[in-house]
C-alpha cells in the first residue's frame, strides 16, 4: 500500500461528472506527476485528496488510514500540505510572516522549521523582511513552498507550480521541487508542462476525461510512443 | 485690537479655533474610519452602519453614565462617560455579534457579492439608528460632566499675558490622547501578535488562511470586538466634544467614508491620514479668517467681510468634494488601498 492513495475516485461539480474511478498513489520520498489535457480533472484529483471537494465514491488513505471523512484542516494536521496554483502567498505580509502563518496551527516552537526553510531557500532568508508581493515569481513560489512546509508535512501537493512563468523561472521552480523532495517529503503535483515534469518525476499519471489513461515511471511515459504523440507534442 | 502685525496672537487664534478642533475631530473620524477599514479588510464590505453604530455605542454610554450620576457614583473632575466605556464596549460587542449572526453570517455563507452585503448594512444602519431614536429620542443632549477645561482661555491669557487665548477642553485633550493610545494598540495588535497577523492573513487570502488552519469564525469575532472598541470610544469622544444627537452622528458617515477612501480603503494608516485630511479641510475651509488676517495685515488692508471660504452649513459638502477629487485623480487613495474583487 502506497503512502498516499486515492482509490477509484468519482467526483463531480454539481451534475457535471469530472472523475471516473481515477486512482493515484504516491510513496514517501517520491515525486509523482499528474499530466493530461485541459479538463481531464487533474486539479480535481487534488481537491478530492485534500477534502476540498467531496468524492461521490472512492477513498483516500494516508499511511494506510482512511482519511476520506476528514476536513481539509484535519488532513493538513495529519501531514498533507497544499500549494495552490495561484494566490499561494499572503501578498501584503513579509516572507517571515508568511512562514509564521504556515505554522499557525502548531503549538510548539516553529523557529527551527523556519530556519530549515531558510536553509533550503537561502534567498528567503535575505528577503525575510520584504513583502511577498515584492518578490519575483520564482521567489514567491519558494515562499509558497516554504509556507506549506511549516506544518512539517509528510506529503506536499502542488497544483501547477509552473503555470504562467517563463522557462527560466520554470527550471528554477522544478529545481526547488527536487529540493523539497530531497528534504524527505513525498510530492504529488499537477503539471501542464508535461515533458519537463515527467523528466524529473519518479512516477507519472496520464489522465484523460477523469480516467487513468497511462501510468508508469517518468521515463516509461516519455518513451511511450502513444503518450508522446498525444500529450507531449511528438 | 492692535494695529501692528502680531504673529503670535494670530497663531494662538489658529491653534484655538482651527488646530485643536481639527485635531480632535480628526481623531474621532480616524477611529471610525479605522473600524470601517477593518470591516472592509476582513469581512469584505463597506459598513454603512458604522456612524449609527457609533451613535448606538454612545447611547449605551449615556444610559450607563446617567445611571451612575443619578446614584451619585462619580469621580469628581473625570467625565463619568469615560468610566463606563469598558462596560459599554461589551454591550456594543454583543449588539454587533447579534447583528452579525442575524444578518451578515447568512451572506457570508451563501458567498454573496460584496455589494449585496453593503445593501444589508444600509438596512442595519436604519435599524440601529431607529433603536437609538426609540430609546433616547431624536433630541440633542449633552452628557459631558466633570472638569470642562484642562486650561481655559482666561487662565491661558493670565499665564501668558497674550491678547488671544487658547483653551484646551478636557474633551479635546481626552480625544487626542485616547486616540493615539488606541491607534498604537491596534497597530501593535495587527503587526506583532499572532492573532493580529492571522487577521491580516485572513484579509489577504482567505483560502490560504483556511489551508493554514486559521479559523474564520474567530477572525470575524475578533474583528467585531475591535470594531466595538473603536466605535464606542469614537462615538463617546465625539459626543463629549460636540454633544449627542442621533442625526448628527448619522451624518458622520460621509466624512468617515471620505477619510477611508482618501487614505486608501483597506489601509489602516490611510484611514488615519485620510481622517485628518478631511477634518482639517472641513475646519480650514469653514473658518472665518477675518480676525486672523487682522492680526497679520496692516490696518489699511483689514478685511471687511468674514473671509470665510464656505459656510459651515456646507461642511458635509467638503467631504463629498474630497471624495470626488480622490476618485477622479487617485482612486486607490493616498496609501494604496485594495479593492474587493468578487470571486
Amino acid at each position: 500500500m502506497a503512502y498516499l492513495e486515492g482509490n477509484n475516485l468519482v467526483a463531480s461539480y454539481g451534475v457535471v461528472p469530472i472523475l471516473h474511478e481515477c486512482s493515484v498513489q504516491v510513496e514517501k520520498g517520491e515525486l509523482a506527476v499528474i499530466v493530461g489535457p485541459n479538463g481531464a480533472g487533474k486539479s480535481t484529483v487534488m481537491r478530492v485528496l485534500l477534502g476540498m471537494l467531496e468524492a461521490t465514491s472512492g477513498s483516500v488513505t494516508l499511511d494506510g488510514k482512511d482519511i476520506s471523512m476528514l476536513s481539509t484542516q484535519d488532513r493538513i494536521s495529519h501531514g498533507l500540505a497544499f500549494v495552490p496554483q495561484t494566490k499561494n502567498v499572503f501578498p501584503s505580509m513579509t516572507v517571515e510572516e508568511n512562514l509564521q502563518m504556515g505554522g499557525f496551527i502548531r503549538k510548539d516552537d516553529i523557529s527551527n522549521t523556519i530556519n530549515e526553510v531558510y536553509e533550503l531557500f537561502p534567498i528567503l532568508y535575505e528577503k525575510r523582511k520584504q513583502l511577498a508581493e515584492q518578490l519575483s515569481g520564482g521567489q514567491r513560489q519558494q515562499v509558497a513552498f516554504g509556507r506549506a512546509m511549516m506544518t512539517k508535512p509528510s506529503i506536499m501537493l502542488l497544483d501547477e507550480p509552473t503555470a504562467g512563468v517563463s522557462p527560466i523561472v520554470m527550471d528554477e521552480i522544478f529545481s526547488n521541487i527536487l529540493d523539497v523532495k530531497n528534504a524527505g517529503m513525498a510530492v504529488l503535483m499537477v503539471e501542464q508542462n508535461a515533458q519537463q515534469a515527467l523528466n524529473i518525476a519518479d512516477k507519472g499519471f496520464v489522465l484523460v476525461s477523469g480516467r487513468n489513461e497511462h501510468t508508469g515511471t517518468g521515463k516509461e511515459l516519455i518513451n511511450d510512443n502513444e503518450v508522446r504523440k498525444k500529450f507531449l507534442g511528438g | 485690537m492692535s494695529d501692528s502685525i502680531d504673529i503670535l496672537n494670530a497663531l494662538a487664534l489658529m491653534t484655538n479655533f482651527v488646530i485643536l478642533p481639527a485635531l480632535s475631530y480628526g481623531s474621532q473620524l480616524a477611529l471610525g474610519a479605522l473600524a470601517v477599514t477593518l470591516v472592509y479588510s476582513v469581512l469584505r464590505f463597506s459598513n454603512f452602519a458604522q456612524a449609527d453604530s457609533m451613535s448606538f455605542g454612545t447611547m449605551i454610554v449615556i444610559l450607563l453614565s446617567s445611571y451612575l450620576i443619578s446614584k451619585g457614583w462619580i469621580i469628581s473632575g473625570v467625565p463619568t462617560a469615560l468610566l463606563v466605556i469598558p462596560v459599554a464596549v461589551i454591550g456594543m460587542f454583543a449588539y454587533l455579534i447579534a447583528i452579525d449572526k442575524l444578518v451578515y453570517k447568512h451572506y457570508r455563507k451563501i458567498k454573496a457579492k460584496s455589494i449585496t452585503i453593503v445593501m444589508a448594512s444600509i438596512g442595519v444602519m436604519f435599524v440601529t439608528g431607529g433603536i437609538v431614536r426609540f430609546i433616547l429620542t431624536a433630541k440633542a443632549q449633552k452628557f459631558a460632566d466633570g472638569e470642562r477645561f484642562i486650561f481655559s482661555v482666561r487662565e491661558f491669557k493670565a499665564f501668558t499675558g497674550m491678547q488671544q487665548g487658547i483653551a484646551l477642553k478636557t474633551s479635546q485633550f481626552l480625544t487626542i490622547t485616547i486616540a493615539i493610545l488606541l491607534v498604537a494598540f491596534i497597530f501593535y495588535f495587527l503587526q506583532k501578535t499572532k492573532t493580529g497577523k492571522a487577521m491580516r492573513a485572513y484579509s489577504d487570502n482567505k483560502e490560504l488562511a483556511l489551508l493554514s488552519g486559521i479559523n474564520p469564525d474567530k477572525m470575524v469575532q475578533i474583528t467585531w470586538l475591535l470594531v466595538a472598541v473603536l466605535t464606542t470610544i469614537a462615538g463617546t469622544l465625539y459626543g463629549l466634544d460636540k454633544g449627542f444627537a442621533p442625526q448628527q452622528y448619522h451624518l458622520l458617515l460621509l466624512p468617515i467614508f471620505a477619510s477611508v477612501i482618501v487614505g486608501g480603503i483597506g489601509s489602516p494608516v490611510g484611514a488615519i491620514a485620510g481622517a485628518f485630511l478631511v477634518s482639517f479641510s472641513e475646519v480650514l475651509l469653514t473658518y472665518a479668517y477675518k480676525k486672523f488676517l487682522m492680526y497679520l495685515l496692516p490696518l489699511s488692508m483689514h478685511p471687511n467681510s468674514l473671509v470665510q471660504l464656505i459656510g459651515t452649513e456646507y461642511k458635509y459638502a467638503i467631504s463629498f468634494v474630497i471624495l470626488v477629487i480622490v476618485l477622479l485623480i487617485k482612486p486607490t487613495g493616498l496609501f494604496k488601498g485594495k479593492v474587493i474583487v468578487d470571486e
